[in-house]
């Protein structure tokens, strides 16, 4: 059928539904869609990791395939640095660039790296806001507590508590490099309600929120005159004789050569996973999401924790097959934005957390209340006209310009006709165990942001992401330079690289990929 | 194609019967899907794209891409995860574009609107062309924007370019070398930095974090057992 014959299905039941208040869920319920519908639950995706910190642990078996990974050095490769610094910041985007800032800041030598250029991650495509508790009637204990709720109670308590109660001085210091977010007539900042959560608490920067951060923190590491060694892809960290970390060694993309980089400490801000297209799975991620972080802390010995959740977004683009995978925001929802099953009814309360409408939009699609497209996906409606017809005219052009732009490249206005979705992988909720300093098991490697693992639980709420990395990039970007302050750097050897292809060996050295992975093998190698 | 739910499936006639188009990437003849992607076209050509890839999603500005249609002689921009390709197309991706970037301590600034005249003495030179304008894949009124910073209406420019990507195709075309979107970049970063109101609430929550007004709600919840935290988090809605 004509697309617009199916869409006038949300049309027509605009105005019953309107009227309606869907609950949301009790919590056995709640478990019950789940357990039966996320993805996290389809045992055949998963299997045991066979060696290394978390032998045993099941994870998806495209990831456990990677961390099991040989690495592409060699052992007798020289290891003579070409650069040195006290703190090497690997990773561009959000988490990547508040460490390095606020590193060197604190007056010391610092290197940020990364493979693609700097900025480009999936910081910069953050829409949906940034949660910190400003409002008045809201507080850092119930943003403690809707998190938890969120992550299923599983989230690490001092991690979130440190994460909550330094919002809003990170808050105060991005106005402070001009970040211009939303405000209110009386001048404080304005406060949008997130799927999960129970007060308002959204920093926004129109649906622009990521890109915004990201033009001045990227802006303030030129300006403060950063060392930057941008598409160079970490392929090995270094260790000395006792195990901690002294630095990395990276493959430049542009002339294939190996660069060593030696350096006090060693913050690992690589992002997350989407690219791997875990069940098949689209995604929203950037290029570069392939999570190289995870194999190179993990050959290195650090202890991965809740590797076995991912996060899919409940709306990622359906139609057209152009932008398929491609995020469109909770933003929606947050403005009351119904979902619509081909049958024109709702189906969950739509502010529930991000695991909870995923699972019921694929429980509608797979008991065949779904709307089909001709490449074989499914998905169900997602209701953006109700946004003007709610709050006026305009109002879907004013808050959500991005997308507006988006699916007009395509001919398709979504303050007239609703969008098709289903959802996209689109966060890795574990990776690698950090403490309230962003630091891992192994002395002298920290991780930050989306590779970080336990302050998020099961599963991440809205908005808790942009906040994780600036707040565990500052702390372990500050961290790591003072310790810098006393101490020398260490030797740089692969011995930790030596002991896991022991280990490996013992276990058949199953695997045979080389990992990190870099970049998704997209290019077609036929024809 | 699911049968048992046909009045459930949209047509989409270039997903069954995809037909392949003719288009010339960087000067070279392929044969691509028609519709798919111009990174996507990239890829199914065989060409490893390394340097012109970021987020794919239309924010990082990574992908700008000169483009033609078929015989128009109009040289057009887009951002190559975003533009679907069409029969006839020839595009070619931008190079890094070295326009001169001016560094500054945003918080130093004595006088931001003075100052940009001093960190981008070009900015005033506009000879009007609307080059610009036609360059920005954002749609932005960037010839605006210019003469509007050189004017210190600061808050218009900051609001006109919240949807710039920086992906630079603005400043090549500049016949006065202006770099539109670093211009930009800065106005938008002085108006937030020194002219927008402090936010009063957000001073008084930190002072209330440091003076530990929320203590004793802290100390009443980490002390709480797996089953009582559960019952006092089902309890806040």
């Amino acid at each position: 059928m004509d697309i617009h014959a199916l869409q006038q299905i949300v049309h027509q039941t605009r105005d019953a539904r309107r009227k309606q208040t869907i609950p949301k869920f009790s919590p056995t319920d709640r478990d019950h869609l789940i357990h039966k519908y996320h993805p996290d639950f389809r045992a055949s995706a998963y299997r045991p990791i066979k060696f290394g910190p978390n032998e045993g642990d099941k994870t998806v078996v495209e990831l456990a395939t990677l961390l099991e990974g040989d690495s592409s050095i060699q052992d007798n490769v020289d290891l003579t640095p070409q650069y040195s610094c006290d703190v090497l910041v690997i990773g561009g985007g959000g988490a990547g660039c508040a460490a390095a800032l606020h590193a060197h800041h604190a007056g010391v030598k610092t290197i940020l790296a990364t493979k693609l250029r700097l900025g480009d991650s999936n910081s910069v495509m953050a829409q949906g806001g940034m949660q910190i508790s400003v409002a008045p009637e809201d507080s850092p204990v119930t943003h403690f507590i809707d998190t938890l709720k969120g992550g299923h109670m599983e989230n690490d308590h001092t991690l979130l508590k440190v994460m909550v109660e330094d919002g809003p001085s990170i808050a105060k210091w991005l106005l402070e490099l001009g970040v211009l977010f939303d405000r209110q007539a009386d001048g404080n900042l304005h406060v949008k309600k997130g799927g999960g959560s129970s007060k308002p608490r959204l920093l926004t920067c129109s649906d622009y929120t990521g890109l915004e951060i990201m033009r001045v923190l990227k802006d303030e590491v030129i300006n403060q005159k950063i060392q930057l060694l941008e598409f160079a892809a970490a392929i090995e960290l270094l260790s000395d004789n006792d195990g901690n970390c002294t630095g990395a060694i990276f493959k430049d993309l542009d002339n294939h050569r190996q660069v060593v980089v030696a350096a006090k400490s060693v913050i690992l801000a690589t992002g997350g996973i989407g690219r791997l297209h875990i069940q098949g799975f689209p995604t929203s991620n950037h290029y570069g999401a392939t999570g190289d972080g995870l194999c190179l802390a993990y050959r290195m010995g650090a202890k991965l924790a809740h590797v076995d959740t991912f996060q899919y977004h409940p709306s990622g683009a359906v139609y057209p097959e152009q932008l398929i995978g491609a995020l469109v925001t909770e933003g929606i929802r947050s403005e009351g934005g119904h979902l619509v099953n081909a049958k024109g009814e709702r189906f969950v309360n739509e502010l529930d957390t991000r695991d909870v409408v995923s699972s019921s939009i694929i429980r509608e699609c797979e008991e065949g209340r779904g709307i089909r497209t001709m490449s074989g996906r499914v998905g169900v409606w997602l209701d953006t006209p109700l946004l003007d017809a709610e709050h006026g005219p305009g109002t879907v052009e004013k808050h959500f310009p991005a997308m507006m732009m988006q699916f007009e490249r395509f001919g398709i206005n979504i303050s007239k006709d609703p969008v098709l979705i289903y959802p996209t992988l689109h966060y890795q909720n574990g990776g690698v165990k950090i403490d309230t300093n962003s630091e891992t098991n192994v002395k002298n490697l920290f991780v930050a942001g989306e590779a970080s693992g336990g302050l998020h639980g099961r599963n991440r709420l809205m908005g808790n992401s942009l906040l994780d990395l600036m707040v565990f990039g500052k702390r372990s970007g500050l961290t790591a330079a003072s310790r810098a302050k006393s101490m020398k750097q260490g030797a740089l050897t692969l011995k930790h690289l030596q002991q896991f292809r022991t280990i490996a060996k013992k276990h058949g050295n199953a695997s045979g990929v080389i990992s990190p992975m870099i970049l998704p093998a997209y290019t077609r190698k036929v024809g | 194609m699911a049968s048992e739910n046909i009045e459930n499936v949209i047509d989409q006639p270039e997903v069954m019967k995809p037909r392949m188009v003719t288009i010339e990437i960087a000067g070279k003849k392929v044969d691509v899907p028609e519709g798919i992607t111009v990174i996507k076209a990239m890829w199914y050509a065989g060409i490893d794209v390394v340097r012109g890839v970021g987020c794919l999603g239309g924010f990082c500005g990574a992908c700008a891409t000169y483009y033609r249609t078929k015989d128009d002689p109009k040289v057009r921009t887009c951002l190559a995860c975003q533009m679907a390709v069409q029969d006839g197309m020839s595009f070619t991706m931008m190079p890094p574009f070295p326009a001169r970037k001016a560094t500054y301590d945003i918080q130093a600034l004595q006088d931001p609107k003075q100052d940009l005249f001093n960190l981008y003495p070009e900015a005033p030179l506009c000879r009007n062309c609307n080059a610009c304008t036609e360059a920005c894949p954002q749609k932005i009124d960037v010839r605006e924007g210019v003469w509007k910073a050189v004017f210190g209406d600061f808050k218009s420019v900051s609001e006109m370019f919240m949807d710039c990507v920086m992906c630079g195709m603005c400043t090549p075309v500049c016949i006065a070398d202006i770099a539109p979107n670093l211009v930009a970049l800065y106005v938008s970063r002085a108006q937030g930095a020194h002219f927008t109101d402090k936010p009063v609430g957000l001073d008084t929550r930190i002072k209330e974090i440091q003076d530990g007004t929320f203590k004793n709600e802290w100390a009443k919840i980490l002390k709480m057992n797996e089953k009582e935290l559960a019952e006092h988090c089902a309890t806040v809605k």
